[in-house]
């Protein structure tokens, strides 16, 4: 299929850059880049310029300053939403991070090849579920009547669906189908990281009498940290977007759930029920500046994207 | 379950009496983590063979029948007039269509962003950086408006052209090229009078391959996954893709939903076979693609 794709695509571009060499190298570079230009301006640049302009306006289209920050801050539902996203993200980054990081170590220098690709595959697996199908499968998975698990789930004191879905539960089930559905692409990618270190670095740190943990900790995974942290940023970025997941959980808990959990369900309410865009702006505003800020500390501090050049 | 005995196996053999230990618990966390990670899917695989009463009563891992699965497919498929038809075909016609436009736009914009000097090329590097790590949804709402303005809510566009933005792809192609092309090569052939054209037709995109599968790969998986955006730019059901189908199926059956759900043939081994028919494209892709995928992530990666 890809294949196919690229069958294809060597036609459809831009054919004008065939302009004379000398004058036409700048020329060509435009061409080249317009078509993507075009969607960036359309879909990247001017959707955030917009919710700035919104941020800061009525639905009239006056200028109110900070106005509907202050509105949306003061809005009940602002800090919970943004409290259980907080706890959800520290849940999950940190057993991102850990169990990532330890089994990719793990298949790479305590399994055979064979075997540790098998296991690679067996976790990666779960990750073509992303989405609404595995929010559906962990609805299966932790409704203690069609559970291959219910024996656990009593045993933890689960004896019934909604006991399962109360709302503290909400940051751990999130946790458990972000982790089900995308650690092992993570793991897949850090043991492709981990094998790119020649093997005579590995063996040099043998020789000096490093243990495969003292080795793991002072060589392998230092080696590895732009891959860590660039997973980081990703994780993060998708874990501010909560929203299809705790909407579905909503659901199945018969609205015992809050309709605005996340703050994504916060802006869509604002936006779709009350019909204030400028409030769900404002809203949007917040977690980008959050989203941004964190991975431009996390870029800054680890030299990632330090890739120009030449 | 019984690779996990096949692997517990494997470990013993290799055991030397000294590390016996750390054997055991580096052994007991992979155990835990196969269960966690397959468990689900071999349920999910079971599901649609039984029926909705025997999903609660029988053994969760027994197999039902295969007379059961094509009760459950009938059900399914007959679920407002065949309405899974619709959304997988609308799936792939989203997912496909803007599959084609993001390589169309994003692999000659990462080879001219990484070999062409052009003004502003830096800008747009940066912008596409910053969009990159930018979370995406929160996007959405302004997006929505835009195209609202543009009366094409409820259109494929409105779909279709936000999926074809895709800045992580310009990004790896511009990685891909900027560190497996050596401009030497592009010198000399500029000498030799190629045109720009040329340089990109005949020299860039045939050993462009393997970054081209990686972008597709990922833009398909993610378009095909995505349920923000068409949720609320698709007003109706006909036009949804299967991932929102999917919602409105869960609101459908009865065990989540007693009130609406009631006397409808949509129940667990039903919504269970949606969600293997769902998600069939990605997986098939999954399966063949780890090897390549690594490669194609690393290769571009390793050589900053």
């Amino acid at each position: 299929m890809t294949l196919l794709e690229t069958e294809r695509v060597t036609v459809s571009p831009v054919r004008r850059g065939t302009t004379p060499r000398r004058t036409g190298r700048g020329l060509a570079g435009y061409l080249f880049v317009a078509g993507y230009a075009v969607l960036l301006l359309a879909f990247g640049v001017f959707p955030t310029g917009y919710s700035f302009y919104l941020a800061l306006t009525n639905d009239r289209g006056q200028f109110t300053g900070l106005n509907q920050f202050v509105k949306v801050i003061q809005d009940y539902r602002f800090a919970p939403a943004f409290t259980h996203m907080l706890i959800y993200l520290v849940m999950w980054l940190v057993t991102l991070v850990v169990l990532v990081v330890l089994t990719a170590v793990i298949l790479r220098s305590r399994v055979r090849p064979g075997t540790s690709a098998l296991f690679r595959f067996l976790y990666y697996i779960p990750g073509a579920l992303a989405g609404v199908a595995s929010v559906l499968v962990w609805l299966f998975m932790l409704d203690p009547d069609v559970s291959p698990v219910s024996r656990l789930l009593t045993a933890m004191g689960f004896k019934t669906f909604a006991a399962v879905l109360a709302p503290g539960n909400l940051p751990l089930i999130l946790m458990l189908i972000a982790f089900w559905t995308g650690a092992g692409g993570w793991m897949v990618v850090m043991y492709g990281a981990l094998n790119n270190i020649p093997d005579e670095v590995i063996e040099a740190a043998r020789m000096d009498g490093a243990g495969p943990w003292r080795t793991a900790w002072h060589i392998q995974i230092p080696m590895i940290r732009q891959w860590i942290v660039y997973m980081t940023i990703m994780a993060f970025a998708t874990g501010t977007q909560l929203f299809v997941e705790p909407q579905l959980l909503q659901t199945a808990s018969l609205g015992r759930v809050s309709p605005t959990w996340s703050p994504n369900q916060l802006a869509y309410v604002y936006a779709f029920q009350q019909g204030d865009f400028n409030g769900a702006a404002a809203i949007a505003v917040v977690l980008l500046a959050v989203g941004l800020l964190a991975a431009g500390l996390l870029v800054a501090r680890s030299n990632l994207f330090k890739l120009d050049e030449k | 379950m019984t690779q996990t005995t096949l692997f517990l196996t494997a470990v013993r053999r290799r055991v030397r009496p000294s590390r016996s230990l750390p054997f055991l618990v580096v052994g007991l966390l992979l155990a835990l983590l196969l269960v966690f990670f397959v468990l689900p899917v071999i349920w999910l695989l079971l599901a649609p063979s039984k029926t909705a009463g025997e999903v609660v009563r029988d053994n969760p891992l027994s197999f039902g029948s295969f007379h059961q699965i094509g009760t459950a497919w009938r059900h399914l498929f007959a679920f407002q007039d065949g309405a899974m038809t619709t959304w997988l075909r609308n799936s792939a016609i989203y997912s496909g269509g803007s599959l084609v436009l993001t390589l169309a736009v994003s692999v000659p914009a990462g080879y001219a962003l990484a070999l062409t000097k052009f003004r502003g090329r830096k800008t747009l590097l940066t912008i596409t950086l910053v969009t990159m790590i930018m979370p995406q949804a929160t996007l959405v709402l302004p997006i929505f408006l835009e195209l609202n303005r543009f009366h094409l809510i409820g259109t494929i566009w409105s779909v279709i052209l936000p999926f074809s933005f895709y800045p992580f792809g310009v990004y790896l192609v511009y990685i891909y090229f900027g560190s497996s092309l050596p401009r030497d090569l592009l010198s000399a052939a500029r000498i030799d009078g190629c045109t720009e054209w040329q340089l990109f037709a005949r020299i860039a995109l045939p050993l462009a391959k393997p970054v081209v599968g990686l972008v597709a790969f990922f833009s398909f998986v993610g378009n095909w996954n995505n349920f923000f955006l068409p949720y609320l730019v698709l007003p109706n059901s006909d036009q949804f893709p299967v991932q929102v189908g999917l919602n409105q199926l869960l609101t459908s059956t009865p065990s989540f939903n007693p009130v609406a759900g009631a006397g409808l043939n949509v129940t667990i081994p039903e919504l269970a076979l949606a969600i293997l028919i769902a998600i069939l494209p990605v997986l098939v892709l999954f399966v063949f693609s780890q090897r390549t995928l690594v490669s194609g992530m690393l290769a571009g990666s390793s050589k900053e």
